[in-house]
Formats: C-alpha cells, sequence, structure tokens
C-alpha cells in the first residue's frame, strides 16, 4: 500500500472518479495549467484536457452556479474554491439552489456536485485564507460538509462525494495537506457520509473533534492518558451534516463527559449543535458539565497570531483535566 | 505610446417587423406557418386569461401573491417558440406565455403561485428549469447547462430569461462572461419591461442599451421590439441556430413594457404615472398580434369568441385541479435529500406524532400575510 499525504490522496481520488466516469469534471481558478495553488489537482490538464479540467475565470459565484448547471443537466462537477474564505462569495448559489433544487422539484431535478476547498487555518497565510465555515453550510438542510481528516479517509470521503446523488462540500484541512502521509489502499474505497468514526479507543471521557483540530485531541488523549491516567475516547466525526448524533451519544453514555474541539469560532457552531443532541439524548449520563475548546467568538486573528486563537493540545487537555475533576 | 482613439468593433442590431397597429414589414416578415402563428396567438391569449384569472384568485385569498405578465407575452413565447424540447429553457418568472408553451399545466404554475412546491416541479419530457426567485441567479445555472451541453457535444442550447433589473446583477455579469469565454450555446433574453418594481429603466444603468453590453462580453446581441412577436422570433431563430452550430451565445434585448403590477402585493401608482402606461397600452402585444393575424385572415370574431370559451373552460379545469391538490403535511421531509438522515426521521415523527393528536398549526399572526 503506497504512504501519501493528504494532497496525494485527494488528488487521487478524482483522477480514479474522472478514469471512470466521463461526466467527473473539475473546475475552478488555476486548477489545471498551475495545477492549483496547492497543486492538488496536479496532472489533470495533462492526462484529462481542458474539457475535463477547466481553468476557470476568477467568479466564484459563476463556478458555483455553473457547476450546479452542469449537475442538473447530467454531469458530475467538482468545483473548487481556491480558498474558503472566497467560497463566500458563492454562498447565494449554494444556499439558492444547489440544496434547493432536489426539494423544490420533488425529487424530479438533483445536484449531484462536489465543492471542495482549501479549510482552517494553520499556515500563515494572509486575511481570508484561513477561514473555518463548516457551520454556515451545515445550516443549509439539502448539503452535506465533509471534513475529512487523514490521507486515507480524505481519498474515500471525496470517493463518497463524487458519487453522491447530492450536493456535498467538502473542506480540506489545509495545516495538514502535506503535514503527514498514510497507507492508502491500491484500490478505490468509499467511507459513509454522515457516520463518525472512533479514532481512539476509551472509556474514561469522549473528546469529540473534526478536520485538523483531531490531531490535537489525540495528542491531549496521550497527555490524558500517560501524565493523568485518564483513558479518553476520541471521535472523529469527518462529516459535520449529517451529523452521528448515535455514535456522539453512545460513547457519551459509555463515559459520562464530553470535550468538543474545533477551530470555528463558538457561537452558533457544531460544538453548540453537540451539546445540544447530548443533553437532548443523554442528560442522565453526564457526570460534568460538556467543556468546549473552539476558536474564539471574533475574526481569526492575522496569521502572526493565528496560533493562539487555534485550539491546541493543551488547551484540550486543561479542560479534560477540568471536566474529570468535576 | 502616444495617445490614441481605439476603435472597437461593435454591433447590435434592431429589429421590429409589426407595427403597433398590425402592419407588417413583407421583407422581414418570417415565413411561419398558419397553425403555428394560431397557436402562437392561443398561447398568448391563455397567458393573458390566466393572469386575470390569477388575479382573481389571489384577491379572493384562493392563492398567494401573484406576478402578472401582461404585456410581455411576445417577449418570452416568440423565443420559446425557437427552442425544441431537449432544449432547455430557464424562465424567471414573468415567463408565463412560454411557460404554458413548453407544455408546463396551467394547474401547475397555479399552484406555484398557490405555495406549492409541486408547482416548481417541471413536467416530465421537457428541460425546464421553475421559475427562479433571486433575480438573475438562474442565469448562472443557465449557463452551467450551456456549458454542459457544450462537454457533452450535444446539438442543444439553451433558453434563458432576465429581467431589465437583473442585468445590475453580480450573477448576469458573471454568466455573461463565462458565457463569452467558453463560447456556450446560450441565449440570453433580456425582458425589458422598464421597470424594476419601482426603479424604472434610466434609474437601472447608464448603458444607453442594454443590448450592448454583448460587446464587452465578446458576442453579438440584438435589440427587438418585444411587444412585437415576429421580430422576437427571427431574431430567436437566428441565436438558436448560431448556438447550435457552435457560434456562441446570444444577448437579446428585449423592450417591451409590464402593463400591469409587479405583483398583486403592488401599487405602481407611488412611482410611476399613468399617462406612461396609457402610452405603452396600443403597442400591447396581442392587439398587433390579433390585427396580422385578421389581416391574413386567420383569426375572426367567432375565432376568437370560440378559442376565449375554450381558454376559459381550461382555466376553471386547472383552477379545480389545483384547489384540490393536497400534500402530506410532512411531505417537506421527504426531498431534502435522496435518502432521507436520521435526525430528519426523528423530526419528521416528531411533527407527526404532534399532528396525529389531532392538532392543528395555528398561529397568532395567521393573518398578517404579505
Amino acid at each position: 500500500m503506497p504512504q501519501m499525504t493528504m494532497v496525494q490522496a485527494i488528488n487521487l481520488a478524482m483522477k480514479e472518479a474522472m478514469r471512470e466516469d466521463p461526466n467527473v469534471v473539475v473546475l475552478g481558478q488555476d486548477v489545471g495549467q498551475d495545477e492549483g495553488v496547492f497543486r492538488v489537482t496536479e496532472g489533470l490538464l495533462k492526462e484529462f484536457g481542458p474539457d475535463r479540467c477547466i481553468d476557470t475565470p476568477l467568479a466564484e459565484a459563476a463556478i458555483a452556479g455553473g457547476t450546479i448547471g452542469m449537475a442538473l443537466a447530467g454531469m458530475k462537477p467538482i468545483c473548487e474554491m481556491q480558498f474558503d474564505g472566497f467560497s463566500y462569495q458563492s454562498l447565494h448559489q449554494i444556499e439558492g439552489h444547489a440544496r434547493r433544487f432536489r426539494n423544490r422539484t420533488r425529487g424530479r431535478l438533483s445536484v449531484p456536485m462536489v465543492m471542495r476547498f482549501p479549510y482552517g487555518g494553520g499556515i500563515r497565510a494572509i486575511e481570508h485564507h484561513s477561514e473555518a465555515p463548516e457551520a454556515t453550510y451545515a445550516h443549509w438542510a439539502g448539503l452535506k460538509v465533509v471534513l475529512p481528516s487523514s490521507p486515507r479517509n480524505a481519498r474515500a470521503l471525496l470517493r463518497a462525494a463524487i458519487l453522491d446523488p447530492d450536493p456535498v462540500i467538502y473542506m480540506e484541512p489545509k495545516a495538514i495537506y502535506r503535514a503527514f502521509r498514510e497507507e492508502v489502499p491500491e484500490a478505490p474505497e468509499t467511507m459513509p457520509i454522515g457516520k463518525a468514526r472512533i479514532a481512539r479507543a476509551g472509556k474514561d471521557m469522549t473528546i469529540i473533534s473534526y478536520a485538523a483540530s483531531l490531531r490535537a485531541a489525540l495528542e491531549a488523549a496521550e497527555t490524558l492518558e500517560d501524565e493523568h491516567r485518564i483513558d479518553a475516547e476520541v471521535i472523529d466525526l469527518l462529516s459535520v451534516s449529517p451529523l452521528d448524533s448515535d455514535t456522539i451519544n453512545a460513547s457519551v453514555r459509555k463515559t459520562g463527559r464530553a470535550v468538543i474541539v474545533h477551530e470555528a469560532p463558538r457561537h452558533c457552531s457544531v460544538s453548540g449543535e453537540i451539546v445540544a443532541r447530548i443533553v437532548e439524548e443523554s442528560l442522565l449520563y453526564l457526570e460534568a458539565p460538556i467543556k468546549r475548546v473552539t476558536g474564539f467568538d471574533t475574526a481569526i486573528p492575522f496569521f502572526a497570531n493565528e496560533l493562539t486563537y487555534i485550539p491546541d493540545a493543551g488547551r484540550v487537555v486543561k479542560a479534560a483535566l477540568e471536566t474529570a475533576r468535576f | 505610446m502616444p495617445r490614441e482613439t481605439m476603435t472597437i468593433a461593435q454591433k447590435v442590431e434592431s429589429i421590429r417587423i409589426l407595427s403597433p397597429d398590425g402592419t407588417v414589414d413583407k421583407k422581414l416578415e418570417p415565413k411561419l406557418p398558419d397553425e403555428d402563428l394560431l397557436g402562437l396567438y392561443k398561447t398568448m391569449l391563455s397567458s393573458r386569461l390566466f393572469d386575470e384569472r390569477c388575479f382573481m384568485l389571489q384577491r379572493q385569498g384562493r392563492i398567494g401573491t401573484y406576478g402578472p405578465t401582461k404585456g410581455q407575452e411576445a417577449a418570452s413565447l416568440g423565443f420559446a417558440y425557437c427552442i425544441n424540447n431537449n432544449d432547455w429553457f430557464v424562465p424567471a418568472f414573468r415567463e408565463t406565455a412560454a411557460m404554458l408553451y413548453r407544455g408546463w399545466p396551467m394547474s401547475t404554475i397555479m399552484l406555484w403561485w398557490g405555495g406549492h412546491e409541486i408547482g416548481a416541479t417541471p413536467p416530465k419530457g421537457l428541460n425546464d428549469l421553475p421559475i427562479c426567485v433571486p433575480v438573475s441567479s438562474q442565469c448562472q445555472l443557465a449557463m452551467g447547462i450551456s456549458w454542459a451541453q457544450k462537454l457533452k457535444k450535444t446539438k442543444d442550447v439553451t433558453l434563458v430569461f432576465v429581467g431589465d433589473g437583473g442585468t445590475s446583477e453580480g450573477d448576469f455579469h458573471e454568466a455573461m462572461n463565462f458565457a463569452g469565454v467558453y463560447k456556450l450555446p446560450l441565449v440570453q433574453v433580456i425582458q425589458n419591461n422598464q421597470w424594476a418594481i419601482s426603479i424604472p429603466r434610466h434609474a437601472q444603468t447608464a448603458s444607453p442599451t442594454i443590448a450592448q453590453k454583448a460587446i464587452a462580453y465578446g458576442f453579438d446581441a440584438f435589440q427587438v421590439d418585444g411587444n412585437d412577436i415576429l421580430a422576437c422570433i427571427v431574431a430567436g431563430q437566428e441565436a438558436v441556430k448560431k448556438a447550435r452550430e457552435g457560434g456562441g451565445p446570444t444577448i437579446i434585448e428585449a423592450i417591451t413594457y409590464r402593463l400591469g403590477v409587479h405583483t398583486t402585493a403592488d401599487d405602481p401608482k407611488k412611482y410611476r404615472k399613468d399617462e406612461e402606461v396609457k402610452e405603452w397600452e396600443p403597442k400591447d402585444p396581442l392587439i398587433r398580434f390579433k390585427a396580422y393575424l385578421e389581416k391574413k385572415k386567420l383569426l375572426t370574431d367567432a375565432v376568437e369568441t370560440k378559442l376565449r370559451e375554450e381558454i376559459r373552460l381550461k382555466l376553471d379545469e386547472a383552477t379545480a385541479v389545483a384547489e384540490g391538490y393536497r400534500a402530506s403535511k410532512t411531505e417537506f421531509f421527504e426531498y431534502v435529500y435522496a435518502e432521507m438522515t436520521p435526525e430528519l426521521r426523528k423530526q419528521k415523527a416528531e411533527l407527526e406524532e404532534y399532528l396525529a393528536h389531532g392538532a392543528k398549526p395555528s398561529h397568532a399572526n395567521e393573518l398578517s400575510r404579505v
């Protein structure tokens, strides 16, 4: 099994889908000749030509709207927003049309598209290049919102997203694009969208996270084990819409304690939803208040100070200990 | 480099074939089969009478807000006549005449204005999108559809509508720019009806014509008398033929006039003068097309009376079908995703349980409707 980075794994998933289905096309700014600003679309133009890997003019709403149109007309398009913060310039097309067509037309028309973009902070990028907008997208019924955490699940989930009959927003944690390698099987594989993964089994508390923050959660779990003899279970959500309530609640019922970790701001966030789902389903199993370790309700600072804002393992350990000692 | 004046090549043809009094320009008159001409007239009349019916239904509280097409029948129908069922048709919301011609049942359109999603469900066999509310956003969808047509190497085209106000939106600009760059088989009709609710055409853009915007996008345009169905057809056929043959997109600005209100929730007396409406009334597309058909001996008072009676019966039937429509109260959960999520199943069960005990949602603010 080859070892690869997340960038390579995402690239592989696109190539596999494009080889299998001529209706799969990739479009966006600088995805062709330049092979993407992070090289995620490397080799696509060369292998599939300019009608399958399409460099577009600079207009996010047209990229998104054009992608929706292609999907309505029977294609399986994958569009790239160059950065998370620029995806906002296409929001009205995603909210107004991508998510609504199946419902609006009682199932007669649907939008099987993927919008993918580099997500989150941590790479010393300039303003608008470090956003964490998953809650915005997750709020809109009709979309699926996927955030992989490793090369292997990135490839499997992107394949699932491309095959999905509904629009999928696929956010690529850019801080871990090349942070580590992982073995990826030779044959294409998929993972179900909406199903969380137990990243680390444990019995004393539940740490719930996703995307790049998962690494802070896992690192914290090791510290808790080594230094405090606390055996934490870590859940990797992989998808924040649909949200896997069953896996979360099963774990919390077992441990009685929960800490939620993400880099997006706290107010009206995915962690807020998770707290609600735990309280609704498992209130009487709780031994302590649920803790949240998140970005703050400010804009993410310019990069000189971004690491203060993004949750690290230390903040997770602190919250976990407060939970354990309640 | 010295300062020089650049000459930018530009060409915008304007077309009128039928004068308001029904006089035809013989040199430009398209050769259309008699049954087509009569069919077009019947559709225009159907649209006009549909408007009157929906107006009445709205006033009686039987449907919601309604946006009439009155005065603009030719400016959508003439273009819809130029495409076939394999082509895609993407309306804004004042294209009732074109939708009826495409084959949308009257009852379906009534159901849209009556607040039912089934009214946004295109009939089988038609490549149509439904009425689109967010102004100009449909231009992007149509652009993408025509892009797929080109990538799939079909010979099909996409016909899309927007209003004069919609051309100020970023979506219009972006869609036209992409259509030009990729030379897409797209026909973009602008129904310039002079008013975007209360904003007159001159306050919408400093551009002397809307058609000329095509020049900046690198393709051709027509400006046609949008109340002259023959001019709409001639321009539409040329644009469709060009698109089908790989010649790229065309903008067609159809000059027309919104004889009625923006919607039933609107009072145009607040912003436009009655005299202006009076000036446009004799230019009504139905008046001149009727005069033309009478001169061709295709239409007589007897035929007109018969047509009106036929349409009235169809409207009665459509009204009954629309008012007889009953959807399940919890149907809105069914089409969010191809497969319902566990959370949606839970929420649906929660609502069903509430409704099962005889509850009938009643709201304190029920009477303060739009």
